[in-house]
């Protein structure tokens, strides 16, 4: 185990009291005790109020654009499958502005963990709704209420067969951490959805909303039952099962390139004597 | 000795199967070889052509008029017929497209019949074409042979003796009909050329310059470049990955350099332009990568598979906010290896985004050479690898004002440093910022001072030509083998240079080559392009105030043909 000091960052600029603030001292919590150090791991994140955490713990980090932070993950991957990558991004970031890279990574299941922290609201541009709004809900650019239905990240990862999908709440801190700390571990795409207030602009999901709702799932729960995953998160309407939802041991993305069985790319190195016959294929 | 030969016919007929074959075949023969395509956006039907030149000289361009004509179909006949040489032969399975022709320009040939008394099947009334061919020429079938051993060789000798001897039937049918052919190629005693094309000498001179990754969204005309590397992909570990979008590829090529390989991108059209963001986050982070751009004519969907110069200004500028970039246009495969070299050098030295941009034309057209130097490509690490000593991590600064505008770039998890990059405006240690004092700093750094840098890198112009030429044709990109092939014909009559921009921007200096004392000195100079507009011309004026006393410009999605364009310059010669 790691001392927590060594993840020491830049002082966070988020609200007193936002639901990111306990999900970065978590997670530096399950880096601390996996014994990664921060020059070991890259974490990759997009834009929004979510997405400046690495910043504020100290790694390796490419903070990218609104939406992109899955295909610099995926590249890096590519690169450098020895390095863990860690996406952080938010419900605007990952399941709007990049909804087609999240599909398209859940297919590849590339190795990397995905930690979304879905406070169902805008925070960054100050309020507007987000795919994972409430439907009903009026906010300032939503005068007649959120009308498209909210989206269930959930079922939807379960779907796509998503190599490991879970949810956290990021006021039961001990639970999290443990699901992190799995998600990591993971061998595959790791999706971990994390329920968070947004203390100044969503009014509704409070943490007393969460509170009264969510559950941690038990040990009687099988996760490698991917049907009885999926009605678990279709019918539990008042009450939200936190915990790990659904696991399968697909073969990751990485391990299916030939020329990545041995060494990373980044250490393969290159010498251009090995292509001078390049042009004598042309004759 | 100059002969032309147009195949017709509609899409998946075979057609590039059978000009391919006699464009290596040529130029294994050792003739110079030049020969492009113009295809619809079909997979079946309508009609496509693939034109190639060869003879004893070298030859850049395309001229308008065939020596022969294979018309795989009626309209190749109807559409082609006019541009017939006089002598040439129009060569047709009559009982295939249902209508016979007279006259003496006309050679029925039942490729359909001789493939399948001979092969067996139908399938191979090409090969009959092919060997058609040969025979109209009076050349030897020993290559075509050799040339099928190899294509074949996967399928099996039963395959290859039936395409044997149905080219060989296609040979002396060819040679008893056509008692009016009077071709007379020169027998070559040089030895076999090569035959490539741009698309490929951009593949080759990523593979030579350590490009590692590859991603891309298929898109024509900038496949050929995916195509090729992906075909190399095993053989010299290169990874490569079609992505769900053109958003995706430049990210993910971002993600790969920042873990400290060589990556490459490429698109056209609209695909490039949904990467203009990503190109602005490389601009933001100082991450190197190469960018290929194969244009076709545009706004919107345009004509997908024709060929166009467009997208020069947009290219400069893709990408909101100011940074610094290289861009490239090569007029040949030659410039192709070793511009895109120059760009991943460039790309890695200067850590920016590089891009090489072509078109259609360009992309597709092959090349002879009897060789091409690779000496003078280089390979430069740039990066901070691996390094002995826990102890570095914290000195590190991705940003440091103090090493000069270019920082180290150091490789996460391989060099002990704590490598960070931002898309925020961010301070030396890559964390975000808003502080004006910092920004103003970060863009002296990024933009202002990296620039200059950037622009003493860049070649002049290639000078062709009379050295104190009365005109100066002046043009960028694909339109270098017509440029210099009309230059070399007029230059028989006229004291008439050439100037041609491959390496566009930063734009040229004058201190090597002073090509603005060669434009002011001439009493006509016609800027050639492939636009609309005249965006070279406008570049031009913008970065030196020099502006040409004539243009040429085409829009209509077609290459710009040898004949027509020495008619153009003519006519701006006479309005002088």
């Amino acid at each position: 185990m790691n001392a927590l000091d060594l993840y020491k960052g830049q002082v966070p600029a988020w609200c007193p009291g936002c639901g990111n603030l306990p999900i970065l001292e978590t997670l530096k919590g399950a880096l601390a005790e996996l014994g990664i150090r921060p020059r070991d791991i890259t974490i990759v994140s997009g834009i929004g109020q979510a997405a400046k955490l690495p910043h504020y713990l100290k790694c390796n980090t490419f903070n990218g654009l609104h939406g992109r932070a899955l295909p610099p993950a995926t590249g890096i991957r590519l690169a450098n499958h020895e390095m863990p990558v860690i996406v952080i991004s938010g419900d605007g970031d990952c399941y709007g502005e990049g909804g087609n890279h999240l599909i398209h990574a859940i297919r590849r299941n590339i190795n990397v963990t995905l930690l979304v922290h879905d406070n169902q609201i805008y925070g960054l541009t100050k309020g507007q709704a987000s795919p994972t709004t409430t439907q009903g809900v009026v906010t300032k650019t939503q005068p007649f209420g959120a009308n498209a239905s909210e989206l269930n990240p959930m079922s939807m990862a379960i779907g796509l067969d998503c190599s490991f999908v879970a949810r956290g709440y990021a006021a039961d801190t001990a639970f999290l951490k443990s699901i992190m700390k799995e998600a990591i571990n993971h061998k595959g795409f790791a999706l971990v959805d994390i329920l968070q207030p947004c203390v100044t602009f969503n009014k509704l999901n409070t943490y007393k909303w969460y509170t009264e709702r969510v559950y941690r799932l038990d040990e009687s729960y099988n996760p490698y039952d991917r049907v009885g995953a999926f009605k678990l998160v279709v019918e539990s309407a008042d009450k939200i099962p936190t915990g790990i939802i659904y696991i399968n041991n697909n073969p990751t993305f990485e391990e299916q390139i030939p020329i990545l069985k041995e060494v990373p790319l980044v250490k393969q190195g290159f010498s251009m004597k090995d292509t001078l016959k390049e042009l004598d294929k042309f004759f | 000795m100059d002969y032309t030969i147009l195949i017709g016919g509609e899409a998946g007929q075979g057609l590039q199967t059978i000009g391919g074959v006699l464009a290596r075949l040529f130029s294994r023969m050792g003739y110079h070889v030049f020969s492009h395509q113009d295809y619809m956006s079909r997979v079946r039907g309508g009609h496509n052509f693939y034109q190639l030149r060869f003879g004893d000289e070298e030859i850049s361009s395309s001229r308008e008029k065939a020596h022969i004509i294979v018309a795989l179909d009626l309209a190749t006949i109807e559409l082609h017929k006019d541009s017939l040489e006089a002598n040439g032969i129009i060569v047709y399975d009559a009982q295939f497209i249902k209508k016979t022709f007279t006259g003496p320009e006309y050679l029925n040939v039942p490729f359909d019949k001789i493939a399948v008394e001979n092969g067996g099947d139908k399938i191979m009334s090409n090969t009959a074409a092919i060997g058609a061919v040969l025979g109209m020429l009076r050349m030897e079938m020993t290559l075509l042979e050799e040339i099928i051993h190899k294509n074949l060789k996967k399928k099996g000798s039963d395959m290859i003796n039936k395409n044997i001897m149905t080219a060989k039937a296609g040979y002396n049918y060819a040679v008893n009909a056509c008692t009016q052919c009077a071709f007379s190629p020169h027998i070559q005693d040089k030895s076999g050329h090569m035959l490539i094309d741009t698309s490929q000498a951009i593949g080759v001179g990523a593979t030579m310059s350590g490009c590692k990754f590859y991603c891309g969204y298929p898109m024509t005309p900038s496949t050929g470049v995916m195509n090729y590397i992906a075909s190399n992909a095993h053989e010299h570990s290169i990874v490569v990955e079609q992505t769900e979008d053109e958003i995706s590829s430049i990210n993910m090529a971002l993600g790969a350099s920042y873990a400290g390989v060589r990556a490459m991108t490429g698109s056209s059209g609209g695909g490039f332009a949904l990467m203009a963001e990503g190109v602005s986050l490389a601009g933001m982070t100082e991450l190197p990568v190469v960018i290929t751009l194969a244009q076709r004519p545009g706004p919107a969907t345009g004509l997908p598979t024709r060929t166009e110069q467009g997208d020069l200004l947009f290219v400069l500028h893709a990408g909101h906010g100011e940074f610094p970039r290289v861009v490239f246009a090569p007029g040949n495969p030659d410039q192709g290896i070793h511009l895109t070299n120059k760009a991943f050098d460039l790309a890695e030295k200067y850590q920016i985004p590089a891009f090489i941009i072509t078109d259609q034309y360009i992309a597709d057209a092959q090349w002879t050479y009897e060789s091409i130097d690779t000496e003078d490509l280089v390979y430069t690490d740039y990066r901070l690898r691996a390094e002995e000593g826990a102890e570095v991590e914290d000195a590190y600064k991705r940003y440091d004002f103090s090493e000069g505008p270019v920082s180290p770039l150091a490789v996460p998890g391989v060099s002990n440093r704590l490598v960070v990059v931002d898309s925020d405006e961010h301070d030396e240690d890559g964390h975000m910022i808003e502080d004006a004092e910092t920004r103003v700093k970060m863009v002296q750094k990024r933009v202002l001072q990296k620039h200059p840098l950037i622009q003493k890198e860049i070649d002049p112009p290639l000078f062709y030509g009379n050295n104190k030429p009365d005109v100066v044709i002046t043009g960028w990109g694909s339109t270098y083998g017509i440029i210099k092939d009309a230059i070399t014909l007029l230059g028989k009559t006229h004291n008439i240079a050439m100037l041609h921009f491959s390496q566009i921007y930063p734009f040229p200096l004058t201190e090597k080559l002073d090509y603005l004392k060669i434009l002011s000195g001439a009493r006509a100079t016609i800027c050639v392009e492939n636009n609309a507009t005249g965006q070279f011309a406008y570049l031009m004026h913008a970065e030196t105030g020099y502006k040409f006393t004539h243009n040429i410009n085409h829009f209509d999605g077609r290459p710009f043909l040898l004949d027509g364009l020495i008619g153009e310059i003519n006519e701006c010669v006479r309005s002088i």
